[in-house]
């Protein structure tokens, strides 16, 4: 099938670019926190495959050595991992990430802490940088003292956090939360009292367990590891189309996509973007360029002349909750 | 779109091995020999595919190496035959006494194997260092008689002087083989001749020199680096050298990509991610 000449028969060139929080992207993917977000370099070459934004590794303030291997393993269904937020902390990370003029796309910084005075002392000592936005991951599963096991994903954690990381910085702040959350809309409506500009939506599942048979032994170091990939794209669905019903702002959809209809699902279920990382152990940085690609060829097929116009579309189906 | 399936979403999980055999292959460094799970009747019986299958291995490549309870590290698979494979330790810190410990009858984990490996062309120079000899033995099984050249601090720490005689030794003691650098051999065996290529594993400062005298004289040259790895198949970004993924992109490289990244024989990073010189890296590394 040849693309260019289905757009010159449709009659149009889909636009793909969004606005997220004011932040222009050129399409809706956004490479997701912990997958290649380590150094500038990689976030250059992310960005020159394609993503619309990126993000890099959540990063604390001290220097963390995260727990033992195995941390990420893929099993048939995705990827489980308990990588325990190693980083270098943020001193070195603002020699790492330091001239981001250099990759081509918005950089979102993952910002992470034991309590609101963390995330406000890091925020404060990276807002020289160059960074498009922070997010606040207050959902990660499995590191004692952050994220859920840090007692961070309650509405009230959620509130406190998002209301001193908005008063550390005026760039926009995303608040990424937990599939775990039966009632996901009040940590939603949480963030957004707080003063949260987006939210992300999901963290990994979990925690989720693999044994080792003939040594009767968990396989992660850490024992137990959110579950990413495949695995959580119906629940990430779900959940980012429960988030856009109770909230009225814009959604990183993440979770599973590794597809330009998977992407296109988490539109029509409300998201803005679409943040993918998983599936870089299946298709490689090159996953973005791809989704790009298959999203532009769904918009064509669909007669939607911009995306955006889609954000939401399966919620205006008659008789769904 | 074929390549969109979801098809391509390969599990990797690391599969428990007994070791069957030990050997002693230097002072500091240890054989431990395994069944391959593909030729084992008992796991076929259990009705396991394992994850864990070496029949595509390509040398270079390299494995995570999983003690339950303690820890998972790559290595490189040193031995292979249709039915068994072994690992070739050099005593470093923790994991590496552990797996010196081990005696036939106890459970190592496998995952991979992952990467990419030499690319062989037809002859060719191989210049191992140190325990980078356990990376370059399977190459050497596959290569038409290469001439190897070995560099060891002493004499007791070389590797397989039986399994590959003739190789041409260099020890920094001259306890073996000529007094001196395994560069030093290489520097007078390229102003000779100019072979097809030059496979090298070593010490990262080595192996910067093997590529900066290779360039020099034209010579195509292939190495193998060594990073800090976690996941080892791509997703993390954990080993990275600049742009590049050591554990899927590499570990092995070719010359116009080595010169490429600034940090090559420069710098890595440790387990945090934190970034430091090539030196303090490998901590002295020199094993015991
Ligand atoms: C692709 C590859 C292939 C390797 N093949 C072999 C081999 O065939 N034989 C062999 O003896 N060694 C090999 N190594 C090195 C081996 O992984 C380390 O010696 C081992 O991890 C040391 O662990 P330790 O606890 O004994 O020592 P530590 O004291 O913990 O570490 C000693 C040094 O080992 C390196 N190291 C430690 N952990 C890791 C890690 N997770 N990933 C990478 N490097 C690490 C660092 O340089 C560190 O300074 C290989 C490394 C890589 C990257
Ligand atoms: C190896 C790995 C490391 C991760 N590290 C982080 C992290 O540091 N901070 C964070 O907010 N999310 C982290 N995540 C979660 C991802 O950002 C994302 O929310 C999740 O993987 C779901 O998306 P996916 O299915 O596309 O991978 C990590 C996920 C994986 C697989
Ligand atoms: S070890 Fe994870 S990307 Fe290489």
């Amino acid at each position: 099938m040849n693309m260019k000449t289905d757009r010159i028969a449709a009659g149009f060139e889909p636009d793909l670019s969004v606005s997220l929080a004011g932040i222009r992207l050129a399409n809706p993917t956004v490479l997701a926190s912990g997958i290649l977000g380590t150094t500038k370099a990689l976030l250059k070459r992310v960005a020159e495959c394609g993503a619309g934004a990126v993000t890099i590794k959540s990063i604390s303030l001290a220097p963390r050595d995260g727990h033992a291997n195995p941390t990420i393993l893929a099993f048939d269904a995705g990827l489980i991992n308990a990588v325990g937020y190693s980083n270098p902390g943020v001193e070195e990370a603002c020699r790492e990430f330091s001239g981001l003029s250099d990759v081509a796309a918005p950089v979102f910084a993952s910002v992470i802490g034991t309590h609101a005075g963390e995330f406000v002392e890091v925020i404060g000592r990276m807002e020289p940088l160059g960074f498009a936005a922070y997010e606040l991951p207050l959902s990660c599963p499995h590191t004692p003292g952050y994220g859920t096991m840090g007692g961070q994903g309650t509405p009230q954690a959620t509130l406190e956090i998002t209301k001193a990381a908005r008063s550390a910085t005026k760039k926009p702040v995303f608040v990424k939360i937990s599939p775990n959350m039966p009632a996901i809309g009040e940590i939603a409506a949480a963030a957004r009292e707080g003063g949260a500009d987006a939210i992300t939506a999901v963290n990994s599942l979990g925690p989720g367990m693999l044994i080792d048979v003939e040594t009767r032994t968990p396989v992660l170091g850490f024992g137990m590891g959110g579950v990413t990939g495949p695995a959580l794209r119906p629940i990430a669905l779900r959940c980012v189309y429960d988030v856009f019903k109770a909230v009225d702002l814009p959604i990183i959809g993440v979770g599973g996509v590794s597809t330009g209809r998977h992407a296109m699902e988490m539109v029509m279920a409300g998201a803005t973007a679409v943040g993918v990382g998983s599936a870089v152990h299946a298709f490689g940085p090159e996953v973005f360029g791809r989704i790009v690609g298959q999203m532009r060829a769904l918009c064509l097929k669909l007669g939607a002349e911009r995306l955006s116009d889609l954000i939401g579309a399966a919620h205006k189906q008659q008789g769904l909750p | 779109m074929s390549d969109m399936r979801q098809s391509s979403w390969k599990s990797g999980l690391p599969f428990s091995i007994r070791v069957i055999e030990v050997r002693d292959e230097s002072r500091s460094a240890r054989t431990l020999m395994f069944r391959r799970p593909e030729s084992d009747p008992d796991v076929a019986a259990s009705g396991d595919a394992p994850d864990f299958n070496l029949s595509g291995f390509v040398p270079g490549q390299f494995v995570m190496v999983w003690i339950p309870r303690l820890d998972e590290k790559p290595f490189t698979i040193s031995y292979l035959d249709d039915r068994t494979f072994g690992i070739t330790v050099l005593k470093r810190g923790p994991f590496t006494k552990a797996l010196h410990a081990m005696n036939p009858g106890d459970w190592v984990g496998f995952r991979g194997p992952y990467g990419r490996g030499f690319s062989l062309s037809a002859g060719g120079v191989v210049v191992g260092g140190g325990v980078g000899m356990a990376t370059m033995a399977t190459l050497i099984d596959r290569l038409d008689k290469p001439k190897i050249l070995q560099g060891a601090r002493t004499a007791d720490e070389l590797l397989f002087l039986d399994r590959f005689p003739g190789m041409d030794i260099s020890t920094d003691d001259g306890s073996k083989g000529r007094r001196g650098f395994v560069t030093d051999a290489l520097a007078e065996l390229i102003s000779a001749d100019r072979p097809a290529m030059v496979y090298a594993c070593g010490p990262e400062p080595m192996m910067a020199r093997v590529l900066q005298m290779c360039r020099d004289r034209c010579v195509p040259c292939q190495a193998s680096l060594e990073r800090f790895m976690k996941c080892g198949f791509g997703v993390c970004g954990q080993c990275c050298c600049d742009g590049r993924r050591v554990c899927r992109d590499g570990p092995v490289f070719n010359s116009d990509e080595l010169a490429g990244l600034a940090s090559f024989g420069r710098f890595a990073r440790l387990k945090s991610g934190s970034k430091v010189g090539i030196g303090a890296y490998h901590g002295g590394g020199k094993g015991e």
